[in-house]
């Protein structure tokens, strides 16, 4: 658990423990030129139906940043065309200052993009190490899958203990932690988490999140949708509010947290 | 990290083939296999309802349906696509064999060449239907590969200043292996008169036949074990299991579903080159959809993914096709001379297809994995019951 989880080319900072990684919002933003994620003016649709209005936004180098807003406001969308999973219409997507906006979803794998999709999508028949051997399908370096293999496990002990029982026998929790497991296992850059709190209890959430925060201080970046904004506002540092296919407010988390409007709609205080 | 997870990774990337390589099985359980089937026949009850060669002959046609279903199996078992359209490429496959080597087309190249001809033209004639297609998804794919069963057997019907329409191709040249200008040796003397080594492949003696399906099946066997343990096997195992999962895996999806069609194509225009070369005549009727259907049930039953599984599969559905339903009137004829009651007189091969029905819908009520079932085809069927096993477990704990 020493080593850090960074992306393939660079190397992340290093010695972060779980216990300590909680304590703080992640060290290693940059404060570099080039985002590593930039949109702008995404318009996205489903056949007639228009699910984004030109989003714009922006992950920098080692951030959380968290997306909210409510059903239906384009968050899975957004995701989906980061991920190269839909294109949009019109606009622009950059990873690291190349224009990705066209590149099809299994490209975009080998260039750094994971994503932990809506729903987990887990593969239910395969074994928990088969589903994460899957997640390293694109990689050829042998070696330090073997070790991601245990990074992995690091992070999820659950997940060893059942390396060789089938992913559908899982709990929502073990599955959601499979999920983001796989996701890791291509060694993404830029690690897009839909809704990883989705159906679970309060107690798991607590876990998940706070392996999110293990996760961006071994180096990879986290762009999270969800609906917990409570949650997602404490471990991110910035957040955008997404309202029908549109971004409406833009943040820091502490900005966002503390808004009155941000309050009423999706804190429930 | 284990040693045992280490082991399993190397098999996912594909670089360990000898750690569990099936080539050996396959080639030793095809000998056994083949050395067997005609003494069975020699012995009551099969004695007696035919000769010997007339059993052999049986097993070289049944051949056919082997390797159309080990095909097939990577299409629907593999990699998850609906393809009900199969026989189209196993006309496709004949009639290159027939423009390959018949006097209608003038040609007369060996037949060796054109098993390989036959398989790439089919594979082409795969790739040519899916690239358009293959975004579509389950039912969709079907019809439209049902379509495609349908069209291709008419193109060739009305296409007839090249194909001679309903009349079909005849006189094919049958295969030899002095064709292939080999020096073989007169073993005659030493080993049964099989006629194969004199290269006389012909209608009165089908073994040269039978062992030349032998071979050739367990080629295309071995192939299909390494495709279905690469990585491109794991890639279409992952599209069957859930393809929006599969693509953000960094699998191309489209590519790798239309491989698999390719593949399945190919093979199935394989049997296609044999079959035309042993009947010697190519007719669009015979390419009908009763011929897609028959290889999907013949999958469906011997248990979809298990490329054993779905040989035996295919063999028995056939030799109780060719063979069962004959007896069976017979059989009944001995003992109730006066027909059955209610029914009277049956004759069970003109109920072929009632019968098949029937017995689909018994296994999938019986034994929904098929007969031969892959390891992972039981667990998905089984899954809910695991997964209440180990809720139970839960709660008890």
């Amino acid at each position: 658990m020493n080593i850090p989880f960074g992306p393939r080319s660079a190397a992340g900072p290093t010695g972060v423990t779980t216990a300590d990684a909680t304590a703080a919002l992640p060290s290693g933003v940059s404060s570099g030129t080039t985002p590593l994620l930039k949109l702008t003016e995404v318009v996205a649709s489903y056949g007639a139906i228009q699910a984004l209005r030109g989003v714009s936004l922006e992950v920098r180098h080692g951030e959380i940043v968290t997306m909210l807003g409510s059903n239906g406001a384009g968050k899975s969308t957004t995701l989906r065309t980061i991920s190269g999973l839909m294109h949009p219409r019109s606009g622009r997507i950059e990873l690291d200052g190349h224009d990705i906006t066209e590149v099809p979803a299994h490209k975009l794998v080998r260039q750094g993009i994971g994503h932990a999709p809506e729903g987990r999508h887990i593969f239910n028949r395969l074994t928990v190490l088969e589903n994460l051997q899957m997640g390293a399908y694109s990689r050829r370096d042998r070696s330090a899958v073997n070790a991601d293999f245990d990074r992995v496990f690091g992070l999820f002990p659950r997940l060893r203990e059942r390396r060789d029982q089938s992913a559908g026998t899982l709990s929502g929790g073990e599955q959601q932690m499979l999920a983001i497991g796989r996701a890791l296992m291509a060694r993404p850059k830029l690690l897009l988490l839909d809704e990883p709190s989705m159906g679970l209890s309060p107690v798991l959430v607590e876990q998940i999140f706070s392996i999110i925060r293990d996760i961006n201080s071994q180096g990879t970046t986290i762009l999270l949708v969800e609906q917990n904004a409570q949650m997602a506002l404490q471990v991110a540092s910035r957040g955008y509010i997404l309202q029908t296919g549109q971004i409406v407010l833009a943040d820091s988390a502490e900005a966002l947290a503390g808004n009155e409007e941000v309050k009423k709609a999706y804190l429930g205080t | 990290m284990t040693a045992a997870a280490r082991a399993s990774w190397a098999r996912f990337r594909g670089g360990h083939f000898f750690g569990r390589h099936q080539s050996f099985s396959v080639v030793v359980g095809m000998a056994i296999v083949t050395a067997i089937l005609p003494f069975i026949v020699l012995a009551p009850p099969f004695s007696g309802f035919g000769t010997q060669t007339d059993f052999v002959d049986g097993f070289s046609q049944a051949g056919v349906w082997v390797l159309l279903a080990i095909g097939l199996n990577v299409v629907v078992g593999l990699a998850g696509l609906l393809d009900l359209g199969y026989a189209a490429f196993f006309a496709i496959g004949a009639y290159t064999y027939a423009y390959g080597a018949s006097p209608y087309s003038g040609n007369h190249v060996a037949f060796w060449v054109m098993l390989l001809v036959g398989a790439a033209v089919a594979a082409m004639a795969g790739l040519l239907l899916g690239a358009p297609t293959l975004r579509l998804r389950g039912d969709y794919l079907a019809i439209v590969t049902l379509g495609f069963g349908e069209i291709v057997p008419v193109v060739f019907t009305n296409s007839d200043q090249y194909t001679n329409g309903t009349n079909g191709i005849t006189a094919l040249y049958q295969p030899s292996l002095i064709n292939l200008s080999l020096p073989i040796p007169n073993l005659s003397g030493i080993l049964p008169n099989l006629g194969l080594f004199q290269g006389s492949y012909g209608f009165g003696n089908p073994w040269p036949y039978y062992i030349s399906v032998a071979a050739i099946i367990s080629v295309v066997m071995i192939l299909a074990y390494r495709l279905q343990d690469s990585r491109l096997g794991r890639a279409w195992m992952a599209i069957r299991e859930d393809e929006l999962a599969a693509a953000s895996m960094g699998i191309n999806t489209v590519t790798t579903k239309l491989l698999a069609f390719a593949i399945g194509a190919s093979t199935s225009g394989l049997a296609g080159v044999y079959l035309s070369s042993k009947l010697s005549i190519v007719s669009p009727t015979q390419f009908g959809f009763t011929v897609s259907f028959t290889v999907l049930a013949m999958v469906v039953l011997g248990g979809m993914g298990n490329i054993w599984g779905v040989a035996a599969g295919a063999f028995v559905v056939y030799e109780i096709q060719s063979q069962g339903l004959k007896q069976l009137n017979v059989f009944v004829g001995q003992y109730f001379p006066n027909g059955l009651p209610i029914f009277g007189h049956v004759d069970f091969l003109t109920y072929q297809y009632l019968l098949y029905g029937l017995a689909l819908v018994g296994m999938m009520l019986l034994r929904p994995e098929g007969l031969f079932p892959s390891r992972r085809r039981r667990q998905e069927l089984h899954d809910v019951e695991d997964a209440d096993a180990a809720n139970v477990e839960l709660v008890e704990a």
